[in-house]
């Protein structure tokens, strides 16, 4: 006799895992190797200002907003910082979470209180509907808003929302939604690559890129 | 086998008071998540239980779940709930073998038909029957032939259950549970790897008192596998606090945190063990320190490893982490090489077109 829910469980902590993990690392590499092949032309002028200083800057000064742009739009970017702290708590304070991680890579760090995750939690989910209400309710947003926006918006909720569902035994077999929420973290990690999600690995490289640019010409940022 | 006395009289000679056999009664009925107020009709019906004659068929299996059942140090009142059936059958229990022993169980049978209960222990070999017989029949056949007259089935320990050790992959034995060849007959499930005595004897008292009890979607016993190990875990609250012992030997086993990275299944396991406990509600696995292993869920052998934590992939990630970065980074460079050359070709294919060019087209 089997158990559907925990063979569900074990296949994506087995293969599913597996295979998201795969499609993510190649499909991050494939990206990141793709852009740096291309390359760019010598620059044979001599530089005005400093590109890697500026460079380095800029990938931290890009991480605050701009004077009066935060009342210009609010929920963008309040909204938008409360979902990337959220999650990042939740995905990396979890005890489950850090023991995949030591798993993984051998690195590891003390855990958060279960509090402490399932506010995080709750305030991401809460940033992303704030985010999708202007998404959809600005026509500018809408025209500018493709399908793959509205899948990124739903990879990144689910995982969210079913753990929190199966930490909790809201509803639905506790082990099934622990698998479903395995999966919707994997399908986050397949689509990761392919998608605007990849945004997570390349604004180092593309803000670094900028910043240096501009410090070539010795202009600040 | 023998006669043996009636409950009334076998707790005399036990020197076990009426007041003993009532609170056992109290306890049983609330393990049995029965309301308290039947208790005293649990009494009643135990000491009027008719005798029903019990087949209890050995297969493959490890004779745990007999030594469970049977190891306690003293006559307690489990012992002799048991002792109001009238056990006819036990090859390891029973001083007759062979045909002898054989004979007893068609007597039973045939004695009882339609009426009697089986146990049984251990999987069924059905890759080829011939790895576990018995007096020379087949646990195949057994199992078929006795089960046909049988009131209900009681599959005690995982084996039986759900198909357990043997099961485990590679599977050699071709082994499967009672229930994959018994369709026809209500089968009472107590997995466990062994299930805790009072468990066996509590779904036994149940079954001779209000008959079946009511099972959950894995054919167990809702009142003994309604809630997980993690449920009822007294390591709970380090749980939430995000408190983990990381190895057998560190601060935080000492201190007794939870130990899901040590790859606890305690959340993905039912059973009462955390409150009903073992060794007459001694201790049980994770009080003395050790991870639950989940023995009470079909293929818990085979679930990614016992001191793997449940979030940790089961697989051999590392293989193939490494042939992603090798086969990313191939793809990558194949694919940036195409975007160069179409960058050249489109800058050499580029023609320079000037004012009088663009005059002369339109
Ligand atoms: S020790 Fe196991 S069952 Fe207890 S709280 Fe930790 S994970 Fe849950
Ligand atoms: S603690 Fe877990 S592994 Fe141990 S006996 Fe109970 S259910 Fe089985």
């Amino acid at each position: 006799m089997n158990n559907p829910y925990f063979d569900l469980l074990m296949w994506a902590r087995g293969p599913g895992f597996d295979i998201a993990l795969t499609i993510m690392v190649g499909g991050i590499l494939l990206r990141v190797v793709e852009i740096l092949v291309l390359g760019r032309k010598r620059d044979l002028a001599t530089a005005k200002g400093s590109p890697v200083g500026q460079g380095v800057k800029t990938i931290f000064t890009r991480s605050f907003p701009r004077k009066g742009l935060v009342p210009f739009a609010p929920i963008t970017y309040i909204g938008g910082y409360i979902f990337h702290i959220g999650f990042a708590i939740a995905f990396l304070f979890l005890g489950a979470h850090i023991a995949l991680i030591d798993g993984l890579l051998g690195l590891s760090w003390p855990a958060a209180n279960r509090a402490i995750v399932e506010s995080a939690t709750a305030l991401a989910v809460i940033a992303l509907f704030a985010l999708l209400y202007t998404r959809i309710t600005d026509p500018v947003r809408r025209a500018l808003s493709t399908f793959g926006d509205y899948l990124v918006w739903l990879l990144s909720l689910l995982p969210l929302v079913l753990g929190y569902v199966a930490v909790n035994k809201l509803f639905g077999d506790p082990t099934l939604m622990m698998a479903l929420h395995i999966l919707s973290a994997e399908a986050l990690m397949v689509a990761f690559p392919f998608t605007k999600l990849m945004h997570a690995v390349t604004f180092l490289m593309a803000r670094y890129y900028n910043g240096s640019i501009q410090g070539r010409k010795g202009a600040e940022s | 086998m023998a006669e043996r006395p009636v409950l009334a009289e076998a707790l005399k000679a036990h020197g076990i008071s009426r007041r003993g056999f009532l609170k056992y009664c109290a306890s049983l009925t609330s393990l049995m998540a029965l309301p308290p107020a039947l208790a005293p009709k649990v009494a009643h019906a135990l000491e009027n239980a008719a005798r029903p004659s019990v087949i209890w068929l050995s297969f493959q299996e490890c004779t745990g779940c007999t030594e469970s059942i049977t190891r306690s140090h003293a006559p307690t009142i489990e012992d002799l709930i048991f002792n109001t059936v009238s056990l006819d059958y036990h090859h390891t229990l029973q001083a007759a073998s062979g045909h002898a022993a054989e004979e007893a169980r068609m007597k039973a049978m045939e004695e009882h038909y339609g009426k009697y209960l089986v146990i049984v222990d251990g999987s069924i070999p059905v890759g080829n029957p011939a790895y576990s017989c018995i007096a020379g029949i087949s646990n195949l056949d057994m199992l078929k032939e006795t089960a046909a007259g049988a009131a209900a089935i009681v599959a005690v320990g995982t084996c039986a259950a759900y198909g357990g050790i043997p099961h485990a992959d590679p599977n050699p034995t071709g082994a499967v549970a009672v229930s994959e060849i018994i369709k026809d007959k209500p089968i009472i499930n107590v997995p466990g790897c062994p299930p805790i005595p009072i468990v066996m004897t509590s779904v036994l008292a149940h079954f001779l008192t209000f008959g079946l009890p009511e099972l959950d979607e894995l054919g167990r016993p809702k009142a003994f596998f309604g809630e997980t190990i993690h449920d009822r875990c007294y390591r709970r609250p380090f749980y939430d606090q995000g408190k983990f012992a990381e190895a057998f030997d560190d601060e935080g086993a000492r201190l007794g945190w939870c130990l899901y990275k040590l790859g606890c299944k305690g959340p993905t396991t039912k059973s009462v063990c955390a409150t009903v406990k073992w060794n007459d509600g001694t201790s049980f696995p994770i009080q003395s320190g050790h991870p639950c292993l989940g023995c009470t869920e079909p293929d818990f052998w085979d679930n990614g490893g016992f001191y793997k934590p449940l979030s940790m992939p089961a697989g051999d990630y590392r293989k193939l982490g490494l042939a992603a970065v090798a086969g990313g980074a191939a793809l990558g460079v194949a694919g940036g090489a195409i975007a160069r050359a179409t960058k050249s070709k489109a800058a050499a294919a580029h023609e320079t077109v000037d004012a009088h060019d663009l005059e002369k087209k339109s």
